[in-house]
């Protein structure tokens, strides 16, 4: 799928084509391509994909099912007042569409998400299915000791499922890789940030999602093909305003979200969406273990999210702040799932620091299926000229 | 016209002074010269807290009192005006709502600002940024202690070093910091020793429920058992008194044969459903949503609700030969912080060992650490014991999320629905 030639519609086609396709058959080819593969679901927002990939598997993101997927089965689970993305992954499970799934991923997040691992293990109890639960410890003889002893249970469940031992050398050529990748996508951010009118989020975002379901390789490749296609882009510059996204890093938005946003003159310049490739903020060390490299680099070189604990008060907002400096954001739209917890709870500390540094901000819910996009065109819109005029 | 006064029984007038006694104990610090902490319910460390001469203020059972005094609904509004979302936990905004009131606690003093937050981070998200939220309004010292969940159905000897750890390392220090009292480990065993003789006499409570009729409801009635063990009273020799007091009161209604005491003074004696009941209770309309359910004749035998600050009644006694490593499975081991399927097994003993009709689940709009997942628990339990489950929905302390006529609608086509299983009508099982 690679080539040098490949033009930025070209990449975008295929990343979409793979965003929208919830049967998931990249990961289903990938699968059959080769006698005892096997694919290991994640949910957002952080899994050490490196251990995965070092056991021979795709991780294969899950941001349940979109705008795209009636939900009728996953509405039965659950109650009006929970967020769609657990009746959506419920939906995909229960429709069949994760039918080659090996196991699955529900990295800590929230407890709705944590009570979907149980449900997991219920509904498909031959999937290997193990909730993932980081340390809210950051000091690592505390934090440190008990991550890197969850990370080996980790990939003990991973050598049983696949039948293989994982030698401390699989995981670091997987972390290399990983690295690599991280790094990727830091340059397409940061030349997002800095030619936003070049990389637009409708096109950036699919770009990631759909590395979260492939072989981080062949991703790899792909973003490197599209800096250089987009770098080559003759694409006009536009009156818009700079603006940075938070709140969107579990239950994605519909596309068509982002591209509202756009369409209401804002370049996104920054986002948590889809967290995964860059909840690691260094590269991982690929000498000495590697298990206590990727813990350490959890503990120091992490995003700020809402499912992690600031321990220090003054801390809180810093990174959001200093993200907001970094891509040269001037405003920051905090979009967030309805009935998300960490997001919702988080909003009102986040803003308040945002407020206090002189940053301009507007929120709103949405849900993955949100279909009405005026009023969101609206908002943005009116943002966006707030900031022209009086910042 | 104003409700007539609950009848209340010799031992919960014993409760009323303790928590009074504790409210004067938080409210006068400046006179007094003790700390204050405020913490929560699971993963509680009280014995702890006391090894430091710490009074413990706990936000959800100020919270609680703030909606059975119907306070709650104009201190949330207060919150959400300020920003906070109306999808959030209404303990929460509560909380917060009341700050903005003065923060008058039941006394009619104003609580006074903690000295530490002890984020004991059992089993519920947003006890995690709740206070985050009110440390950015006390700028008091927070010390976290992370409890990993039993995400496959058990603890591991990991996680509970890691308590451990953080204990020795954390929460120790941090409380000798802000007490100016040095930890003796001593001290800690003997509070143990008192905690253990109390929870063996509220498990001999809880499990009269197994009797018929049952002396106990363990839902309605159970709120007020389990007060002093989840709150500020586990490991004092009042709540060693309290249980006993409790288990002579219950062991009196057995040789009677007499039900629970309700709320209008009668015993209720007629029992004609036997339910196990999951999620907290709606506090709001409290005696409304009990009355409920006495009126119809269904007593609650045993609940999970119960079970949030420690399973006692699965073997956990706080240990004082093995103190931190006891305080660390107690944490562990809260019923929220329980995978699913465990969740579904013990509800469906209960209701194999108690002789239920059946689960009904109380489904609270703000709490999804309870919540998400109870429709599947539901069928679950249905499905391995074969008995009709129930759903309702209310919300803690949200007066606005308490529809009295839906709620008793269904509550009565439940009962219908055990009435004719129990003709040997309809073979299958239908959620009201």
């Amino acid at each position: 799928m690679s080539g040098k030639n490949r033009t930025v519609a070209d990449i975008v086609a295929v990343c979409q084509e793979m965003y929208e396709d919830l049967n998931f058959n990249y990961a289903r080819k990938w699968k059959a391509a080769q006698a005892g593969r096997k694919v290991i679901g994640f949910l957002p927002v952080y899994s050490p994909l490196e251990i995965i990939h070092a056991a021979g598997c795709l991780p294969l993101g899950i941001f349940g099912g979109g705008d795209a997927m009636e939900v009728i089965h996953g509405d039965a689970y659950y109650q009006s007042y929970i967020c769609r993305i657990p009746r959506s992954t419920i939906e995909l499970g229960v429709t069949n569409r994760l039918d080659f799934v090996d196991g699955m991923v529900f990295p800590f997040v929230c407890d709705v998400i944590r009570n979907l691992s149980g449900m997991w293990k219920i509904m498909f109890p031959n999937v290997w299915s193990k909730f993932f639960d980081t340390p809210q410890n950051f000091d690592s003889s505390i934090g440190g000791t008990y991550y890197v002893q969850e990370l080996k249970e980790f990939k003990e469940g991973l050598e049983h499922v696949t039948g293989r031992t994982i030698s401390d050398d699989d995981i670091r050529r997987s972390t290399k890789l990983y690295n690599e990748n991280r790094r990727l996508v830091r340059e397409v951010y940061a030349f997002r940030a800095k030619q936003p009118w070049l990389a637009p989020t409708s096109e950036v975002y699919v770009l990631m999602r759909a590395g979260l379901m492939m072989d981080v390789e062949e991703h790899n490749q792909m973003l490197k093909d599209y800096m250089a296609a987009a770098a080559a882009e003759d694409r006009p510059k536009r009156d818009n305003v700079r603006i940075a996204i938070f709140g969107s890093f579990c239950e994605q938005p519909p596309l068509n979200l982002i591209k509202s946003i756009e369409m209401a003159g804002c370049y996104i310049v920054d986002d948590d969406y889809s967290l995964n490739n860059r909840f690691l903020t260094v590269d991982v060390p690929t000498d000495g273990d590697p298990l206590e490299a990727l813990s350490e680099t959890y503990l120091k070189h992490s995003v700020e999210t809402s499912c992690k604990y600031v321990p220090v008060e003054e801390d809180k907002g810093k990174f959001h702040i200093a993200a907001v400096k970094a891509s040269g954001a001037e405003g920051v739209i905090y979009a967030t799932p309805s009935f998300c917890d960490p997001a919702l709870l988080d909003r009102p500390m986040v803003c308040h620091r945002l407020s206090d540094a002189g940053i301009p901000y507007i929120a709103f819910k949405y849900a993955e299926n949100s279909g009405q996009m005026q009023p969101i065109r609206e908002q943005a819109g009116t943002f966006a000229d707030s900031i022209k005029l009086w910042s | 016209m104003s409700k007539p006064e609950a009848i209340k029984e010799a031992s919960m007038e014993m409760q009323k002074q303790m928590i009074a006694r504790n409210y004067d104990a938080i409210t006068s610090k400046h006179e007094t010269g003790r700390k204050v902490s405020s913490t929560f319910v699971p993963g509680n460390l009280n014995e702890l807290l006391m090894c430091f001469d710490i009074v413990n203020n706990l936000p959800e059972i100020n919270a609680i009192q703030a909606g059975m005094r119907k306070a709650s609904g104009g201190y949330i509004m207060e919150a959400e005006k300020t920003g906070h979302s109306e999808d959030v936990c209404t303990y929460v905004k509560c909380d917060i709502g009341q700050m903005t009131k003065g923060n008058i606690a039941p006394n009619g003093k104003p609580y006074p600002n903690p000295d530490v937050l002890m984020l004991s981070y059992t089993g519920c998200y947003t006890f995690m940024k709740w206070f985050e939220l009110l440390r950015e309004e006390y700028k008091c010292p927070t010390l976290m202690l992370h409890v990993p969940y039993e995400g496959d159905g058990h603890s591991t000897q990991n996680m509970r070093d890691y308590i451990v750890k953080q204990l020795k390392e954390v929460v120790i220090p941090g409380l000798e910091q802000v007490s100016g009292v040095k930890f003796d480990i001593d001290r800690l065993r003997q509070y143990l020793r008192a905690s253990a003789k109390a929870e063996d006499d509220l498990v001999w409570c809880l499990e009269q429920g197994k009797k018929k009729p049952s002396p106990i409801d363990a839902y309605f009635g159970g709120v007020y058992y389990i007060g002093p063990i989840f709150t500020a009273f586990r490991g004092t020799e009042d709540a060693v008194k309290y249980y006993e007091m409790l288990r002579a009161e219950v062991q009196g209604r057995i040789e009677n044969h007499q039900g629970p005491l309700t709320p209008e003074g009668t015993y209720f004696n007629d029992q004609k459903y036997r339910l196990i009941v999951e999620g907290p209770p709606n506090w709001t309309n409290f005696r409304e949503f009990w009355k409920m359910f006495y009126d119809e004749g269904a007593i609650v035998v045993a609940s999970s609700y119960t079970k949030v600050g420690g399973l006692y009644d699965r073997g956990f006694r706080h240990d004082p030969d093995n103190p931190l490593e006891s305080l660390a499975d107690y944490c562990l081991g809260c019923y929220t912080n329980l995978n699913l399927p465990t969740r579904v097994d013990l509800l469906a003993e209960y209701v194999e060992e108690y002789e239920a009709d059946g689960l009904l689940i109380n489904s609270i709009k703000s709490c999804n650490s309870f919540s998400a997942g109870q429709l599947m628990i539901m069928k679950e339990v249905e499905r391995k014991t074969g008995r009709p489950g129930a759903f309702i929905e209310t919300d803690l302390v949200d007066p606005r999320y308490f529809s009295a006529a839906n709620v008793k609608n269904r509550l009565e086509s439940y009962f219908q629905m055990i009435e004719q299983k129990r003709r040997g009508g309809g073979s299958k099982t239908v959620a009201a």
